[in-house]
Formats: C-alpha cells, sequence, structure tokens
C-alpha cells in the first residue's frame, strides 16, 4: 500500500479511486492552454528571478497546474478561494489577467494590488480570489470564514482553501477542521500534497503515512486523489462543492501532485535526487492531458497552436509588465485604512 | 473644584434625558442596537452566546438574535479570529470578543500578519470592517495572563484602530462606531470598569462618538495628565485630592482613542500647562506613553516648562496576591506622587 507521504509515490497511485466521466474534447483543449499558460508564465517569473528582475520570495507551481485549473473549472464565478504563497496557478486558472500578474511580482503600478503585495500575496476579487497567503495555513480560516458569510447569508456560495502538504501541521488549520465540521461550513479542504514541505521531505515530518486521514478525526469526508490529472481533480472538487451546496458540509482533497521546480526561485534542491524528479516528471499535469486529448482525437498541429498562442500572450504580458511605470511614491501612504 | 468636561462631540440628547448606567450595559446596548440596524453585524467568541459571556457583556443577545448572529466558538482563538476576517472580507460586520485581551497573543499572526495588513497588501482590494473587543488590565488578581494590557502592541501596527473607552457614554458610542467603521477596530474594555455607572442616552437614542477624539475630562492649569481607560478614574481621583491637600490643579485628557492618536488636544492642554505625564496601564517601555513623550519633545518641545514623562505598570509580570499587584499597578498612589514630584512638591 503506497503512502503518500512517499517523495516516490505517483499521483496515479491515490487511494480514491472516482467514477471519473470524460470531459467534452473542446473543455479539456481550454483546460490545456490555461495550464500550458500558467506553466509559461511561472517559467518566464523563473527567467526573470534569474535575472535579477524580481526581489524577494517567488514560489512557483509548475508541475502542480492540474490542480489549479480542474478545481477551477468545478466552481462557480460567485465561489471564493483562498491559497498559499505559491498561488500564481491559482489566480490565473480563476482569470486574473497574466501581465497583471507579472507586473505585480515586478513590483509595478499595473500590478493587480500597485505592487504592493507581490508574489506571495496574489489577490484578485472579480474573480473570487480572497487572497493568498505569506504564512502557511493563515488562509484557512479566512475561507471558513467566508463559507460562514455565505451560508449565515443563505448563499449557495462555497469556498475552496487551497494548501500544502506542509500546513496539516500548523495549529489553526486543526481550529479551522474543528469549526468546519462542527458548522457544516460550505467549504473544501484541498491540499496540493508535492510531498516537500517547503525543504523538507513531509515524510521526515509527519507522523501519519497517508495525510488524508488526519480530518477523518474531525467526521470530516476525505478522499485521496491524482492532482495530476484535470479530470480527476475537476471530478473531486465537483463531488465536494455539491455536497458544500447541499448542506452537508466541508470535504477534505489530499491531490497527489509534485512540484518540479525548486520551493522557491534560487532553490538549490539539495533534498531530492534527479532520478526521482525524473520519474514523477513522466506524470507531470501537461503531459498527462496531453496525452489524453490526443487519445480522444484532438491533433497535434491543434495543440501546437495553442502553445504558439499562449507562448505569444505570455510574451504580451512579459512586455506588458516590464514596461509598466514604477508605483507613484504616493501609493507607499495609501490603503494602510479606508478612507 | 467641579470638574468641568470640554465637550467637543454634540450631546445626542438634552442632559435632563439622560439616565444612569453601567459599562457593561452600554457595551450590550451597543451590540444590540448595532444587530438591530445591521444585519451584517454578528458576534463570535467563547461562551458569548448561551452564557451570555464571561462578564455577562453579550447577555440575552442570544435570545434576540439566535445562534446565526451570536456564536458560540471552540477554545480556537486563530481560527475564529482568521474567520472574521473572512466574514469581512465577504462584507458582514463580525465582532469578535476574546475573553481576556491577553489571549491577543494566542492569535497574534491572525491580527498582526492578516488582520492589520489585509487592506494594504491587497492594494485596497479587500478591506476588513471588524471589531475586536474584550476586557483587560489588572485589579482583580487574575495574575500574569489575565492581566495584561494590550494596546501599545495593536498601536505599534498600522492598520487597526484601537479604542480605550472609560465611561458608559464613551464606549457606548465608540463601539457603535468601530461596528461602523470600514477598518478593523480594537476595542479594549477594562475589567475594573465593567459594573462603572455613569450617565448615557436612553437605549435607542442612536448616537456614535468620532473614533480618534480625545476629551478633557478635567480642567487644571497646573499639570496634563493623558490617560485612558480605567485609569482615567485613578487619575480623577489623584487628581480631586491633590487639588484638596496640595492645591495643584491637574487638567486630565482621556485619550478614548490610541491610534489615531489626538496630540492635537493634548499640546493644547501642555500649551496651558506646560507640563505632561502620560499614565497607563500597560507598560512603560516602547508603551503609549513613550510615544507621547517622545512626540511632545519632536513636535511641541517650546511647550514644556519642565521634562516629560510617563508612568505605567512596573515592568514584571503582573502578581496575584493582593499587595503585590496593587504595588505595580500604576494607580492613585503612584499618579499621586509623580505629579507631586513634578511639580516639586516633596
Amino acid at each position: 500500500m503506497p503512502v503518500s507521504i512517499a517523495p516516490d509515490v505517483l499521483p496515479t497511485e491515490a487511494a480514491t479511486k472516482l467514477d471519473v466521466q470524460p470531459l467534452p474534447v473542446e473543455q479539456l483543449k481550454e483546460m490545456y492552454r490555461i495550464m500550458f499558460l500558467i506553466r509559461r508564465v511561472e517559467e518566464s517569473l523563473l527567467e526573470a528571478a534569474e535575472a535579477g528582475k524580481i526581489g524577494g520570495a517567488m514560489h512557483t507551481a509548475i508541475g502542480m497546474e492540474a490542480n489549479a485549473v480542474g478545481a477551477s473549472s468545478a466552481l462557480r464565478p460567485e465561489d471564493y478561494v483562498t491559497c498559499t504563497y505559491r498561488g500564481h496557478h491559482h489566480a490565473l486558472a480563476r482569470g486574473m489577467d497574466p501581465g497583471q500578474a507579472i507586473a505585480e511580482v515586478m513590483g509595478r503600478a499595473t500590478g493587480f494590488a500597485k505592487g504592493k503585495g507581490g508574489s506571495m500575496h496574489f489577490v484578485d476579487v472579480a474573480h473570487g480570489l480572497m487572497g493568498a497567503n505569506g504564512i502557511v495555513a493563515a488562509q484557512t480560516p479566512h475561507a471558513a470564514g467566508l463559507a460562514l458569510a455565505a451560508q449565515l447569508r443563505g448563499e449557495e456560495r462555497v469556498a475552496v482553501t487551497f494548501f500544502g502538504d506542509g500546513a496539516l501541521f500548523q495549529g489553526v488549520m486543526h481550529e479551522v477542521f474543528n469549526m468546519a465540521a462542527l458548522w457544516k461550513l460550505p467549504l473544501i479542504f484541498y491540499m496540493e500534497n508535492n510531498r516537500y514541505s517547503e525543504m523538507t521531505p513531509i515524510w521526515r515530518t509527519s507522523s501519519v503515512e497517508d495525510l488524508y486521514l488526519f480530518p477523518r478525526a474531525y467526521g470530516i469526508e476525505s478522499m485521496q486523489i491524482d492532482g495530476n490529472d484535470v479530470e480527476v481533480v475537476h471530478t473531486a472538487v465537483t463531488l465536494a462543492a455539491e455536497r458544500a451546496r447541499a448542506g452537508e458540509g466541508p470535504t477534505f482533497i489530499e491531490a497527489l501532485t509534485y512540484r518540479l521546480a525548486g520551493h522557491m526561485a534560487g532553490d538549490l534542491e539539495t533534498y531530492r535526487t534527479e532520478e526521482e524528479k525524473e520519474r514523477q516528471r513522466q506524470h507531470e499535469p501537461l503531459a498527462v492531458l496531453q496525452a489524453k486529448l490526443l487519445e480522444r482525437g484532438a491533433l497535434q498541429e491543434e495543440l501546437a497552436a495553442i502553445r504558439e498562442e499562449v507562448e505569444a500572450q505570455v510574451q504580451e504580458a512579459v512586455a506588458f509588465a516590464e514596461g509598466s511605470p514604477w508605483p507613484d511614491i504616493a501609493q507607499a501612504y495609501t490603503d494602510v485604512f479606508r478612507l | 473644584m467641579a470638574a468641568a468636561v470640554k465637550t467637543t462631540e454634540k450631546a445626542p440628547v438634552a442632559a435632563e434625558a439622560m439616565r444612569r448606567t453601567t459599562y457593561i450595559q452600554a457595551i450590550n446596548e451597543a451590540l444590540r442596537e448595532e444587530m438591530r440596524r445591521d444585519p451584517n453585524v454578528f458576534l463570535l467568541g467563547e461562551d458569548i452566546a448561551h452564557y451570555g459571556g464571561l462578564f455577562r457583556v453579550t447577555r440575552n443577545l442570544l435570545d434576540e438574535f439566535g445562534p446565526k448572529r451570536v456564536i458560540d466558538t471552540p477554545i480556537s482563538e486563530q481560527g475564529f479570529v482568521g474567520m472574521a476576517l473572512g466574514a469581512a472580507a465577504a462584507g458582514m460586520r463580525p465582532v469578535v470578543e476574546l475573553m481576556y485581551m491577553d489571549f491577543t497573543l494566542v492569535t497574534a499572526d491572525q491580527i498582526f500578519n492578516q488582520i492589520a495588513k489585509y487592506h494594504y497588501m491587497t492594494g485596497g482590494q479587500i478591506h476588513l470592517p471588524l471589531v475586536i473587543r474584550g476586557q483587560q488590565g489588572g485589579g482583580k488578581r487574575y495574575g500574569a495572563q489575565h492581566s495584561q494590557s494590550v494596546e501599545a502592541l495593536y498601536a505599534h501596527f498600522p492598520g487597526i484602530r484601537v479604542v480605550v473607552p472609560a465611561t458608559p457614554y464613551d464606549a457606548k458610542g465608540l463601539l457603535k462606531a468601530a461596528i461602523r467603521d470600514d477598518n478593523p477596530v480594537v476595542f479594549l474594555e477594562h475589567k475594573m470598569l465593567y459594573f462603572t455607572s455613569g450617565q448615557a442616552p436612553p437605549p435607542d437614542v442612536d448616537y456614535t462618538l468620532p473614533i480618534g477624539l480625545a476629551q478633557v475630562k478635567r480642567t487644571g492649569q497646573d499639570l496634563t495628565l493623558v490617560t485612558y481607560s480605567y485609569c482615567l478614574h485613578q487619575a480623577l481621583e489623584a487628581a480631586e485630592e491633590l487639588a484638596e491637600r496640595f492645591g495643584i490643579q491637574v487638567e486630565v485628557v482621556d485619550l478614548r482613542t490610541v491610534n489615531p492618536l489626538d496630540t492635537d488636544t493634548i499640546w493644547e492642554s501642555v500649551a496651558k500647562t506646560g507640563r505632561l505625564l502620560v499614565v497607563h496601564e500597560s507598560y512603560a517601555m516602547c508603551g503609549v506613553g513613550a510615544e507621547i513623550v517622545a512626540r511632545a519633545y519632536e513636535e511641541a518641545p517650546h511647550l514644556l516648562r519642565a521634562p516629560a514623562r510617563r508612568l505605567g505598570t512596573a515592568p514584571v509580570s503582573i502578581p496575584v496576591s493582593r499587595p503585590l499587584e496593587e504595588e505595580v499597578l500604576p494607580w492613585k498612589r503612584d499618579i499621586m506622587a509623580a505629579v507631586l514630584e513634578m511639580m516639586g512638591v516633596r
């Protein structure tokens, strides 16, 4: 029996087998487009960081894109999302403009937060992204509060909080498990288990071998799925959202995935081998989806055309960001209080 | 001498229409009236619904508003303070009770890293109309972890308004204003004030007080004593005795709000007296008094005829034993000693 804390366990070995209905090919192509967009935006950001154009800590989700895109496609536009500082993929999947995203990471005036938030604090209220967070697990009670607001108002909205395997060991996570279960909040706990809690493999820090068992102690339904298969993710989040909207309370999804890039730009990655990465790379989400699309009749040329289109879009977004002005100095003093 | 009050606010009702009420009752009424006025207002906290709050501040609110708007939480301060952030981001107006404000330290990440920063780091996309309220302070022998005063902590971080009312009238008007404010407000009550009483308009006379306005609670020409919360009452008593026994007339300025800090009212008073003493129950080290005294030397040194001073709780954890607690808290005896020293009276 594989255990989810092992770095070499493949996403396909996840314990819960869902009844996955195939999505229409056109929808899968759109998912492919967004996943490739996320991949290329993040690769461009890493290049920019390498070139010294980005300061501070920047964390990419390269290899984890299916989690964001599969989840987002199963949600309604009015649903709420909170996530961790590894959150570019969630923002782009929800619909954030790539130019605004890159400009924000570069600290430019045209960024979504005028350059005040940066890579770790992605936010896009118009698309329901209510904040990425720099403190591990701190965003989970925020999603619970958004879910509580929806419940108090009798709305059908759900909230999803994305977090990593490392977040399970923050105390606040358990406070939220308890309250979400107690009050049957319309909340989805979505854990992207990329096997590493920053630079330390999660098996070194977890007392439990299969992480999705944790929330069961709180009476929360939980499953362990292949987070690199966008259809599986879509199915899981659809089920969880239906439960939430029906007043049946929270669901915990452990999605097995794998972070192909470092914890952050500049990570030396001394904690894992090339062999391990290579083995996981065979199951990375874009490759999985591409194989699926070709098998279902999509043409290589169609996918190449999508990639070409995205490539142009990303180049344009980077140029937009790099060509954007720095914020007016007066912006340093605004937004402390709402006046 | 009769203590005159400088009233900068327009009184909501004529003096003869006022009635006597307690500090607890004033807060309870403010919550009730705001909950009636705005369906987005709801309460979260430990023991607040069925029990009515450890200090009975939220008593009977469950009966009127039901369990969806008066929510008993588990003992999970980080969790429910973080939930208040989420609910406020969705446009609700949560009022969170911390049973003891000392528990600020338990939920510090959610308050200082999250709530204080959210509006700024989202570039103004999200604002948080929420209130964190609860009682603090010494005097009841609750010991080191249940007697602290935390206003300086809150005031240190940009992004949170800090309110420290000393009377039922101020508590009610300021709490209603806090609930209507679009920003996070921490509302610090004091356990020694709960059963004190004062004049306030009758229930359902709607009034708010501006957050950020100090008030002269006693006039005098010899020394400006800036204080707030329970220390205000200790200061007023000290001032009466100083007047009777030594003929010293102390002007007592009640800050009412620590952030924003109303230095205009302070300087106006110091311009008259030339002497400044700040008294509070939090520690003097890096405290509100340190801030005001520093600003006096930076912004208004020409007003000072003698060195400005501050007085806080002695730099020790607060002990349980009655004589020990009385020793370390900066109350009437210490206030009188400080004033006499500043006035050169031995």
